[in-house]
């Protein structure tokens, strides 16, 4: 049994790519942004309930300001991913932090997701399945072309190893 | 319907040929089968069409209860509510009875091959090695008339995986599918690693015992349950249109508990309702548990056998099993019982794990460590026999305040009106003075609980103090780790371990460890797996 004195996880080794800080903005100003734009609206239309509505605005913009500007810095000093020709490793989060590793011996599927936003800003993400829906591994704000990179190596690597993965 | 090229046929069990094929363990009475191409394609029973046409029986009942609770005089709400229920049930029976009659179904020497439907026709095949397992399940209704169902759970890979299930074949037709399906699966994969099916005779691991059922009280379910029924029974009165405060057996009961003081008549509530919740969790146990028994049968398969009105039958492959989870809610902890779970792969989602996966009902805590061992093939339950380590005390802090977090806003929201009456203040201390304490000890139990520790080829790791879960899970299983951190427990040095499984619940968890120790414990539970991604200092 290694001693477990000062044991911890390394960072995995790559930072995902900078234009996920801008992808990941946009994504945290999409409820927000509208909720204080039609709370100012009304807050400016309506004169007599300025009172109810100058807190509502006040309600809605501390914190989703504070949100958009602090969760996607934050995230990007946590999200971090590694492949090795073991495993996948990777880490994400902010608040409430996850870091993940799933042998490529037990992989059973490695698929790559973008959603809209993500193709705005040329990125892309990796979804590896395990047999076990809680031992799937995400990696996401990668540049898509380094992603279908990835995936041929993961997919290579996998084939190689027999059995049915559970 | 009839595109098969032999035509489908009709054939009892009681004249079928034995199996030229003979596979080992099949005795007498299974269900016909030929080669490949040959015909051997059974039907659904008959005697299931009165039982999709009860299905008629609920708007039937339902208009003849209005009819008598109307006084004769029907309002349109109700008939609108008759006529769409009619309606409703009448298109599921139709449905189902069509489903019924057009389902045939045979079994090959390496597929099970289903075919239903008249407008949608549909064509399964399943490879006889992709069965997980074969289970018999039967309705009270299907039992009234000697009628079955089958579920059969088929290795999931995608989404291609799942259950298929043939409603309706009679009792021996349903036994002998099922007894078929498993030999025949036996038979190929021993064939496939060239090896002999092992003949162990049945044997009996355990079976229910009527004492058992002293620790039904202690199931949360009597009560609960008492208030669902009684929710839904109003529900459906009101959306009738009767109103069930006004009925005369609600009213005598209302004037009856208004009529006497209220320290009587709050008691006797109470009383009441527990007796009656008693009762229903007792009867709940008894119909689940009933005729329960647990044996490990030819092939490798344990098979649970449970249920009086609604027979259940589960069937666990042994090479699927990765563990046993020995569950013990609070009130069973408190009268020495518990619950033991399975930790299997195969058995469906996680939800239908947590019913299917069920070894043994809630029983002395002994009885059911026996049994745990017993089911492990091992002389010891692993959940005892590891030597747990204690968590940090900064997992104790951590459960204080959690209990804190509860308390102090049911304190508080006790206490606000005391701004205008101070007796409310008073009120708010009692609260305090009783939950701070009730609180605080909840806390201490939760981190008594935890713990974690490695025995043999197992994982071992405790945690929870409203339902405390022991989970002792084979090492080689772990096909991944998690490790999650909130800011407070970085701030507290604490983290906790996940570990994935293809069984079960998905993921066992190893919580509020201290973050070196657990980093430590998953390296050595599966060396080699989180080693290249640790560093020290």
């Amino acid at each position: 049994m290694p001693s477990s004195e000062g044991l911890r996880l390394r960072p995995p080794r790559h930072r995902v790519e900078r234009r996920a800080l801008a992808w990941w903005t946009v994504q945290a100003s999409l409820i927000p942004v509208p909720l204080i734009l039609a709370a100012g609206a009304l807050y400016l239309l309506i004169p007599p309930a300025r009172f109810v509505f100058g807190w509502v605005l006040l309600a809605v913009t501390v914190p989703g300001v504070a949100y958009i500007a602090v969760m996607p810095q934050w995230r990007y000093r946590v999200h971090r991913w590694e492949t090795t020709d073991e495993a996948v490793y990777t880490a994400s989060g902010w608040l409430w932090q996850r870091w993940r590793v799933a042998p490529l011996s037990r992989i059973q599927t490695v698929d790559t997701v973008r959603g809209p936003l993500e193709q705005l800003f040329g990125l892309a993400g990796i979804k590896v399945t395990t047999a076990s829906a809680a031992g799937d591994v995400t990696i996401r704000g990668i540049d898509h072309r380094k992603a279908v990179e990835v995936v041929e190596h993961l997919t290579r690597t996998t084939q190689a190893t027999p059995g049915d993965a559970t | 319907m009839s595109t098969e090229p032999a035509g489908p046929e009709q054939r009892g069990t009681a004249d079928s040929v034995a199996d030229p094929a003979a596979v080992p363990g099949q005795r007498a009475g299974t269900a016909p089968v030929d080669g490949p191409d040959g015909p051997g394609w059974q039907r659904l029973s008959l005697r299931s069409v009165p039982v999709h046409l009860s299905w008629l029986l609920a708007p039937a009942a339902t208009a003849a209860g209005t009819a008598l609770g109307g006084h004769g005089t029907p309002n349109l709400q109700a008939l609108i509510t008759v006529a769409s229920l009619t309606i409703a049930f009448g298109v599921v029976a139709g449905i189902n009875l069509m489903r019924c009659l057009t389902t045939r179904y045979r079994v090959t020497h390496d597929r099970l091959e289903v075919h239903k439907g008249l407008l949608f026709r549909s064509r399964r095949t399943v490879l006889l090695e992709r069965i997980r397992n074969a289970d018999v399940t039967a309705k009270p209704l299907q039992r009234l008339v000697g009628l079955a169902a089958v579920t059969v759970g088929v290795a999931a890979v995608g989404s291609s995986g799942g259950s298929l299930t043939l409603d309706g074949v009679t009792r021996d037709q349903a036994a002998a599918l099922r007894r078929d399906l498993l030999n025949r699966r036996a038979a190929l994969l021993a064939a496939g690693h060239g090896g002999q099916v092992e003949q162990a005779a049945d044997d009996m691991i355990a079976a229910f015992d009527l004492s058992w059922t002293r620790y039904a009280p202690l199931t949360v379910w009597g009560v609960g349950g008492l208030f669902a029924v009684l929710g839904a029974a109003y529900r459906t009165l009101h959306e009738m249109q009767v109103d069930p405060l006004e009925l005369g057996v609600v009213r005598s009961a209302a004037d009856a508990f208004t009529s006497v003081p209220v320290w009587v008549a709050v008691p006797v509530t109470l009383l009441a309702v527990a007796a009656v919740g008693t009762a229903g969790a007792v009867a709940l146990y008894v119909e689940g548990w009933s005729g329960f028994r647990l044996a490990r049968e030819e092939g490798g398969i344990l098979r649970v056998r449970r249920g009086l009105w609604i027979h259940r039958s589960v069937s666990i492959e042994e090479r699927r099993l990765r563990g046993v989870e020995l569950v013990e809610p609070l009130l069973l902890r408190s009268g020495g019982g518990a619950r033991l779970q399975a930790v299997a792969g195969g058995l469906g989602s996680a939800e239908e794990n947590r019913s299917r996966g069920a070894l043994m009902p809630p029983s002395p805590r002994s009885e059911v460590l026996r049994v745990a061992a017993a089911v492990l093939g091992d002389d010891r339950s692993p959940t005892e026999r590891a030597d747990l380590h204690r968590h940090p005390r900064r997992a104790l802090r951590r459960r204080l305040n959690r209990a804190l977090l509860v308390v102090l806003p049911v304190v508080g929201a006790v206490a606000l009106p005391g701004i205008w009456l101070p007796a409310f203040l008073v009120a708010a201390g009692i609260t305090a003075a009783v939950l701070l304490p009730a609180g605080a000890l909840l806390a201490a139990d939760a981190h008594r609980a935890l713990g974690h520790g490695l025995t043999g080829p197992y994982l071992v790791a405790r945690s929870g103090t409203f339902v405390r879960r022991t989970v002792a899970l084979r090492r080689e299983g772990v096909i991944g780790w998690t490790v999650s951190r909130s800011y407070f427990q970085r701030r507290a040095g604490l983290l906790t371990l996940g570990a994935a499984t293809a069984a079960g619940a998905g993921v066992y968890r190893v919580r509020d460890v201290a973050e070196g120790e657990g980093l430590a414990f998953a390296e050595e539970a599966v060396p080699g797996l989180l080693a290249p991604f640790l560093v020290r200092g």
